[in-house]
């Protein structure tokens, strides 16, 4: 039997004919990574090839590292093995990884959403045979609603504790999440302050896209200075002495996980709106559909429901175990960078 | 904050208030909600929001079988997958609104009129029922159709407990807390009550059979020396059955549960008070299983608490006794307000007079005093409270003597101070998945203790389930370690690797025939994990056994299992 075009092996995402590996969890020769988020790009591998605007992003994650960056669509040639980036829609410079051999393409998505959120290039379905698709998301009772009815929520939330003199605390990862929220607060209801680790990572990313004005938080800064206007913090952050000090205020969070009424309730939250950087169960169907592929690969998320899904609807289907962990993983990363940055 | 945007009749100021109450932890928000929403609603819908708020909702009229088929089918998916969903949500009523397809709300009904609706729906045919719930599923938006499917599902766990609906009840009508928490006890029926009777009015006579709120004491948190001079209290052993009310007005008996549940029916025993007990008389005991005339395990009640109607067989094995803590009506008069001393006074010559004037009658009258105990320094009380599972009790009950009998749970006057848990080191092997936002993570664990098989060898039997008390970032760490070292699948569930030790405790243990382990536990949960253990400094079954020769020496074979225990 002829070797896989993509091998699952206990370092990450093979392919033999070339030595590369995609977004791999231990430290190989050649890595091409999806996008800068922890689970997908760890540190310690001799080479990196990634989209050009993921290469800030983990530069300043990983530090001195070997790495190049591409553009979308250009196609690289490793042993005869074509490759490409495409986007992938999650955040900015996130990648899907096209790979073409023999005339036998498959895809890997790494993270993925469909719907257009405005900072990150859109989603670009491909065609191909077999597509390796994440499925945090994979239920199908999550269903987002386009993101301006959330940030129209967020936005009067914000003015309502204003009104009530208080600050409005939203946490979002600081990578990603952070920036979208960031890119549609209404800079008319007040000002927009923001935790180290979120303020160190926009400010790479502002050469990229155009964000409104932010304050970093400082030791110095007074808590007066806060009431009625919005910080921005790590969800590590909550229930923080950080966050303590900034009474009187209101929490909210910002993800996926919040279409669960118990979510919210199990954080101590405030408020939560349900805003997420991955596929909802109808654009994991959609972007499925539209690569024609009849070989899918399910990763991380609730990929053992939706493969036996996909199954049934008569695609040929499995599960592979990755090292990737979905929006946890994203919490995680956060913790690390307050340490290094606070 | 709540605010009425729509038509106030309508079932969408009912859904945007139950948004309200469940999107905030804080009780001045949810009081301030339900007061506004109790201010402008029509008095129907009043005497329906009461009624569900406290747990009384029309009979289910459609089963939660066809309720999963008719959503999955609605939703156009498989029931496997509406089944997996519904698992990692945990909530049917949620999982049904989230995966039926997204409409705006264009129902006009109220409240009241959807619970008419609900109550006739019973009586229809399943064809009749499918065609309402579609119809009504496609009319409502997410938050409507979540609210819709909880009323026919269930009730609502929001944080509204009876104390919070009377603050806010009293801020609405401007009547005494107190007084409306007597009036909301007890038996009433939503569908033919108004709001003017219920809240309103003043009415002696719908009083016979009414119990007062029980007043419920907080778990001690300090040493218990910081409770002062030690005169002052009073002690005596915290029994593990059921909170009760027994009442006798009018050659009538009435008996009820703390969870406000008429049970007279269940505990045909305590008839024989009628006629012995004065009227108006109310005592606040505690229901327990006394088998062979001694105090039996939770696991004996268990077979009660279940059954609507009781054997003779099972009356013979499990009778019940009522362990008197308290009187609250003597005369005919509330004595809530003399001191805790004096009605203990009082509770003592009706005990004493009961099982003097016949003799020998404390085999026939099921009622027993709860004794209160001797001691002149908190050491005295602190050797007693160790010494509590010899006498079949979860601790002590510490009563201030001055203390009025108060509503519901205050600090301060009474206390209770409960025994420290049971442990044992116990290996995890099997793990399934959590709910909500753990429903990622694989949060709900089986462990096993070691026992010799027949061959001689050791082997790993399971003994307890248990899903709470590890940090996030332990769960997050046993989580990642089960998906690497998972052994085999079985739906939901998987087996890993026996590797990792966690130290266990709960609260009673008692032998079970039910159980492949010999051994019931009660309220299993995880106390830490043991990092410095290996496997086999795990304990044995045996050691389980002992636990249960050593700390109740008295325990009684049983075959039954419930809720509260593992299987
Ligand atoms: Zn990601
Ligand atoms: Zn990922």
């Amino acid at each position: 039997m002829e070797k896989p075009l993509l091998a699952f092996t206990n370092k990450g995402i093979y392919c033999s004919a070339a030595k590369v590996y995609l977004d791999p969890w231990k430290p190989v020769d050649n890595a091409i990574i999806t996008h800068g988020h922890a689970d997908h790009s760890r540190w310690g591998n001799n080479r990196y090839i990634t989209h050009h605007r993921n290469v800030p992003i983990i530069t300043h994650r990983l530090g001195e590292i070997e790495v190049s960056g591409r553009e979308w669509g250009e196609t690289f040639t490793i042993n005869g093995v074509q490759f490409s980036l495409h986007p992938a829609g999650h955040i900015i410079g996130s990648s899907q990884v096209r790979v073409e051999y023999k005339g036998e393409v498959w895809v890997f998505t790494g993270d993925y959403k469909t719907e257009n959120d405005g900072i990150s290039t859109p989603f670009e379905p491909l065609k191909c045979h077999t597509f390796i698709t994440e499925c945090t998301f994979g239920l199908p009772a999550f269903k987002w609603v386009p993101q301006d009815e959330v940030f129209s929520a967020i936005n009067e939330w914000w003015a309502q504790n204003r009104s009530e003199g208080k600050t409005s605390v939203l946490f979002g990862y600081s990578l990603g999440k952070a920036q979208r929220l960031l890119k549609y607060l209404d800079t008319d209801i007040g000002k927009i302050y923001t935790h180290g680790a979120i303020e160190n990572m926009t400010e790479v990313l502002r050469p990229l896209v155009d964000f409104p004005e932010t304050s970093r938080i400082t030791p110095e800064t007074k808590k007066e200075a806060l009431l009625g206007n919005i910080v921005l913090a790590p969800p590590s952050a909550h229930g923080s002495s950080w966050i303590r000090k900034m009474v009187p205020y209101e929490t909210a969070s910002a993800s996926g996980w919040m279409t669960f009424r118990g979510a919210r309730r199990r954080r101590a939250i405030d408020k939560g709106f349900v805003l997420s950087d991955h596929c909802d169960w109808q654009g994991l169907i959609e972007s499925i559909t539209a690569t024609s592929a009849e070989k899918i690969i399910c990763t991380h998320g609730y990929s053992d429901i939706f493969s036996r899904y996909l199954r049934e609807q008569g695609y040929d289907a499995r599960t592979e175990e990755t090292q990737y962990e979905g929006e946890l993983a994203e919490l995680n990363s956060t913790k690390e960078e307050i340490t290094s940055t606070n | 904050m709540f605010c009425f945007v729509s038509n106030t009749y309508e079932m969408k100021t009912f859904a945007a208030l139950i948004k309200t109450l469940d999107s905030t932890n804080k009780t001045t928000v949810k009081v301030t909600a339900l007061a506004d929403y109790l201010k402008v609603a029509n008095d129907a819908d009043k005497v329906w929001t009461i009624a569900i708020l406290s747990h009384r909702r029309p009979p289910r009229p459609v089963n939660t079988t066809l309720l999963r088929a008719w959503a999955s089918e609605l939703a156009n998916i498989p029931l496997w997958l509406f089944e997996e969903s519904y698992h990692i949500v945990g909530d049917l009523a949620e999982t049904i609104a989230l995966v039926v397809p997204s409409t705006a709300s264009s129902s006009k009904k109220s409240l009241t009129q959807f619970l008419k609706e609900m109550i006739a729906l019973k009586s229809k045919t399943d064809t009749e029922k499918k065609a309402y719930l579609f119809e009504n599923w496609n009319a409502l938006d997410y938050y409507g159709r979540f609210v819709f499917t909880k009323l026919i599902t269930g009730s609502f766990r929001i944080g509204v407990s009876q104390k919070l609906m009377t603050r806010a009840l009293a801020k609405a009508t401007g009547l005494d807390e107190d007084v409306l928490a007597y009036k909301l006890m007890g038996n009433w029926d939503p569908n033919t009550i108004s709001f003017q009777k219920l809240i309103l009015e003043e009415n002696k006579s719908d009083y016979l059979s009414k119990p007062y709120p029980f007043y419920l004491a907080y778990a001690i948190e300090n040493d218990v020396e910081d409770l002062g001079d030690v005169s002052q209290w009073s002690a005596e052993h915290k029994w593990d059955g059921i909170r009760s009310q027994v009442i006798l007005r009018n050659n009538e008996l009435f008996v009820w549960s703390r969870g406000e549940e008429l049970v007279t029916d269940k505990y045909p025993e305590f008839e024989k008070f009628v006629g012995i007990i004065p009227n108006g008389t109310v005592i606040d005991g505690e229901i327990l299983p006394y088998p062979k005339n001694q105090i039996g395990t939770f696991n004996d009640l268990q077979k009660r608490i279940g059954r609507k109607t009781v054997s003779k067989s099972l009356l013979e094995k499990v009778p019940v006794i009522l362990k008197a803590y308290d009187l609250l009506e003597w005369e005919g008069v509330d004595i809530r307000n003399k001191p805790f001393s004096e009605r203990r006074k009082l509770l003592t010559a009706l005990y004493r007079e009961i099982h003097t004037a016949k003799s020998n009658l404390e085999n026939q009258i099921p009622l027993h005093l709860s004794e209160t105990m001797h001691f002149t320094t908190w050491n005295d009380l602190t050797r007693e409270r160790e010494r509590s599972r010899e006498a079949r009790s979860e601790g002590l009950m510490l009563k201030r003597k001055d203390s009025p009998y108060l509503v519901g749970r205050k600090k301060g006057d009474w206390w209770k101070w409960k025994v420290d848990p049971l442990t044992i080191d116990a290996v995890l092997t099997y793990a399934m998945r959590g709910h909500g936002r753990r429903s990622n993570l694989f949060t709900d664990y089986t462990f096993a203790l070691w026992q010799e098989n027949e061959e001689g060898k050791k082997e790993l039997v399971t003994f307890a389930k248990a899903y709470s008390g590890l940090t996030d970032a332990e769960f997050r760490k046993v989580d990642a370690w089960i998906k690497k070292n998972t052994l085999e699948r079985f739906g939901p569930v998987r087996s890993v690797k026996p590797h990792h030790v966690f130290e266990i405790a709960f609260e009673g243990i008692a032998l079970s025939k039910r159980h492949k382990s010999g051994v019931a536990t009660r309220f299993p949960r995880i106390l830490r994990w043991r990092h410095d253990k290996k496997i086999e400094d795990a304990n044995a079954i045996q050691d389980l056994k002992e636990l249960i020769l050593a700390e109740t020496p008295k325990a009684i074979e049983t075959k039954d299992s419930s809720k509260n225990i593992i299987e």
